[in-house]
């Protein structure tokens, strides 16, 4: 591990805008929601009568459950978004400094000099540790600050230490095992949104000791419990995964060759198929399988909330308690409604998400020069750029189809509505569509006029997910609220079809992706260096 | 004779960095011509604006007498083009990117592109980001030599590959050449641009400096002699035009300008010639000459 510390210092200043941006931004978040909640709830009476509101199966399905009716209880609840982020940030965070370095053919310019062949891990293992202590120290200096309990602080900061720890590892095996850094992230991504998907299930039905919820690594991190009861000993079961992770990692590391994953290449075809020959059989080619990754996970997410919100029904069913206090929040929707209308607004992040990723891929080909041989054959630049941007409208588009059929007939199914759940789950679904396009348009135009910037557009997102999930509680005005597309589509199923501002998004959208198009027409095309 | 690529006067600023500073280039149909210069003096930046990836700041380009960027989609059809530094589509093979290039820029002579695997001795069957950097360029100039096109637009073809492949791109390079197309061939290795240019195009810090077949270059500049005199060579120094001399016993060494070559062969005709061999300047002097006058020049 000789060279650990140069290394260390130089991931550190490689990632001295991004890993600073993240870590104190997400870190700062509990502590933001704290204090809202002590400013809008200043009597614990009236805090813990919004508890006992906020403790339903739609809610609590998606953040997991209220542990304790506190101010800090309610903190950790609320903030789990957040949490969820950081996993994800410290996954990407971890396979940036290993395996893109390396695929890079960075690591092989510093493994000829001093550099033990542990190096890069072990100091991208330290980066981690780094945004792993800022993440959770903010957290636990900003929620105690707002007046929480301190001991309960010092457990959500620790949990989201953990996080931070156990997903940063996961990923440090899965950029030994994945020849790409593409694949390791899309993996991480994948073990993230399962972990979530298992809590949610083990959550839904009310039972908070469910063992899928103790199995989801989300589930098991949010059984610490702060604020109620700490199970500190659970931090040090997470702290063994941990080590024994970093073990793994570190015995692939050094038995692999550079370069090398644990599946070995395959020769090809040595002669193209037909339809690999025009940029869209290309583009289709380097798309499929995300696509394919995305539609499967819509599926499964879809049967998941189908269920999950079946088993809510059940429970307010069973518990008068329950019932009475969704009665209290009186939006006049059914429980049902109200869980698939929830779910249906992750969905909509997720497929814009996805339209994210599709679109960045021209930007990708671009920088990686792989769009010049193709733009210096008889390819013009809009067929090029066309051919990348239809699996960002299309593909996200069809996502929301999948999800919400597999909604509906999990949910059509479970609870004997049948058929006529599908179609209005399905028209739940598609309103998302104008908000993704919007977000996804957002990024066309910043490929075409400014496209360093390109990958803002993630920034974005994430702005608009922390907007959706966490402007109410923030007490931001609405004007800011409005900010986000999402914030304009209608609350279905259950509420009212209002077309005009569906039209308008989809309008915008339009309008900002053909500026974008003709800056991109306009302007040179990367050429390295 | 007509141009197939004409540039005059090119700029092209990458922020404060000058690439291009008022380049001036002539390719005519049919002719090889060699694109010299140093790493970094702007040739892929010129080929970048000739193929409408990049906007000229001001100057004039055309291609086939056309505007590269307004027409890039119909001229790229008369051309191939080998970046000077090939990437490869990690999960696609390398016959799948042959395929692929040859049919967007319009067709691909099946027969020829196995010819040319096979003389490159390339795999097709070997997924893109298992390549070496040699083979990924083998891959390219398949992709382009397996084309029918009229132009040839080869950035640095050579780098990455070992001396073997190198012989076969050039007797390539001298068919296409004998097929009657025109090719443009940037290289920093001089030794190439000799064995295949029929002019050449120096260029430095974003400029052209030289232009010309290579017997006009050679024209302008000195021959090598090494002469076996009947005496001693008394006077060769002082004569005009000479330079580097050394002297050992009866032979001589010197370089002379080509214009004082009369003058000087007379001398030492007068002494007696034993024996005389003389050489060309290479490329390699020409342009190191070039070089040297330039840096002492500025400083």
């Amino acid at each position: 591990m000789t060279g650990t510390w140069h290394l260390f210092r130089l991931a550190l200043r490689r990632d001295r805008v991004v890993l600073p941006l993240w870590t104190i931004l997400l870190g700062l978040f509990p502590g933001l929601v704290a204090s809202s909640f002590a400013s809008l709830y200043p009597d614990p009476a009236e805090l813990a009568k919004f508890a006992a509101s906020m403790s339903n199966p739609s809610l609590t399905a998606v953040y997991g459950p209220v542990w304790s009716p506190t101010l800090g209880g309610l903190t950790a609840w609320r903030s789990s978004i957040v949490l969820l982020i950081v996993c994800l940030l410290a996954a990407f965070t971890v396979i940036r400094h290993t395996r893109a370095e390396e695929e890079q053919g960075r690591r092989e310019l510093l493994g000829a000099t001093v550099v033990g062949r542990a190096a890069g891990l072990a100091s991208a293992l330290l980066v981690l540790l780094v945004a792993a202590v800022v993440v959770g120290g903010l957290t636990a200096v900003g929620t105690a600050a707002a007046g929480a309990d301190g001991g309960g602080s010092l457990a959500l900061g620790l949990q989201y230490f953990l996080a931070c720890l156990l997903f940063g590892a996961i990923a440090a095996v899965l950029a030994q095992v994945a020849q790409s850094a593409r694949t390791a992230r899309w993996i991480a991504g994948a073990v993230l949104i399962g972990s979530f998907l298992l809590r949610m299930l083990g959550d839904a039905g009310g039972d908070l000791d469910s063992p899928l919820s103790w199995i989801s690594p989300i589930g098991f991190l949010q059984r610490i419990r702060p604020f109620a009861d700490e199970r500190w000993w659970l931090a040090a079961v997470v702290l063994v995964v941990v080590a024994v992770l970093a073990a793994v990692a570190y015995r692939l590391n050094v038995r692999r060759d550079l370069d090398a994953g644990l599946i070995a290449p395959r020769p090809g075809p040595a002669r193209a198929p037909r339809a690999l020959l025009s940029p869209l059989g290309l583009a289709w080619r380097l798309q499929r399988s995300t696509l394919f990754g995305w539609l499967v996970g819509y599926a499964v997410l879809g049967v998941f909330l189908g269920s999950a919100t079946d088993a809510a029904v059940d429970a307010v069913r069973d518990s008068p308690e329950l019932a009475d206090a969704i009665a209290r929040i009186g939006t006049g929707t059914s429980i049902a409604d109200m869980v698939i209308a929830t779910g249906m607004a992750i969905i909509g992040i997720g497929a814009a998400g996805q339209g994210v990723q599709a679109a960045l891929r021209a930007r990708g080909e671009e920088s990686a020069l792989r769009a010049e041989p193709l733009l210096a054959a008889a390819v013009g630049r809009l067929r090029w750029a066309s051919s990348h941007l239809l699996f960002a409208f299309l593909g996200p588009a069809l996502g929301l189809l999948v999800a919400g059929v597999f909604l509906g007939v999990g949910y059509g199914s479970a609870s004997g509505e049948g058929a006529g759940a599908i179609g209005r789950v399905v028209g739940a679904a598609a309103v998302q569509v104008p908000a993704v396009w919007f977000t996804v348009a957002i990024v066309v135009l910043l490929f075409g006029l400014v496209p360093r910037l390109t990958s803002l557009g993630w920034a974005v997102l994430a702005f608009f997910l922390l907007l959706g999930q966490l402007g109410a509680i923030l007490q931001l005005s609405q004007w800011a609220l409005d900010l986000s597309p999402f914030t304009h589509l209608p609350a279905l199923p259950g509420g009212d079809l209002t077309v005009t501002p569906l039209v308008w998004l989809v309008a915008i959208a339009a309008a900002l992706t053909a500026a974008g198009l003709a800056g991109f027409r306009r302007r040179d095309v990367a050429s390295g260096g | 004779m007509e141009n197939v690529i004409s540039v005059k006067g090119l700029v092209k600023s990458f922020g404060r960095t000058r690439a291009l500073d008022g380049l001036d280039l002539e390719v005519r149909r049919g002719e090889v011509h060699g694109f010299l210069g140093p790493n970094g003096a702007g040739k892929s930046t010129a080929i970048r604006v000739l193929l409408g990836l990049l906007k000229a700041d001001s100057g004039t380009a055309t291609l086939f007498g056309g505007d590269p960027w307004r027409d890039a989609v119909s001229l790229h059809r008369r051309l191939a083009y080998v970046p000077g530094d090939v990437t490869l589509w990690p999960n696609l093979t390398g016959g799948e990117v042959v395929d692929l290039l040859g049919r967007l820029r319009g067709g691909l002579d099946t027969k020829r592109r196995d010819e040319l695997i096979e003389r490159f001795e390339l795999d097709p069957r070997k997924k893109g980001r298992t390549y070496s950097k040699g083979n990924r360029q083998k891959v390219a100039l398949v992709a382009a030599l397996a084309s029918d096109a009229e132009l040839l637009v080869l950035d640095e073809p050579t780098s990455g590959l070992d001396p073997l492949m190198e012989s076969v791109f050039q007797s390539c390079v001298n068919e296409e050449s004998s097929a009657g197309r025109t090719v443009l061939l940037s290289s920093h290795i001089l030794a190439e641009a000799e064995a295949l240019c029929d002019r050449v195009s120096i260029i430095r810090a974003g400029r052209t400096v030289e232009s010309g077949t290579l017997a006009e270059l050679r024209h302008l500049t000195r021959t090598s002699i090494h002469a076996e005199l009947a005496g001693a060579p008394n006077g060769i120094a002082s004569l005009a035009g000479v330079h580097d001399v050394v002297v050992d016993g009866d032979r001589v060494r010197f370089q002379v300008d080509n214009a004082e070559l009369d003058t000087v062969l007379r001398a030492l005709t007068t002494i007696g010639v034993r024996g005389l061999t003389s050489q060309p300047p290479t490329l390699e002097e020409l342009f190191l000459r070039h070089y040297q006058k330039e840096e002492a020049a500025a400083a």
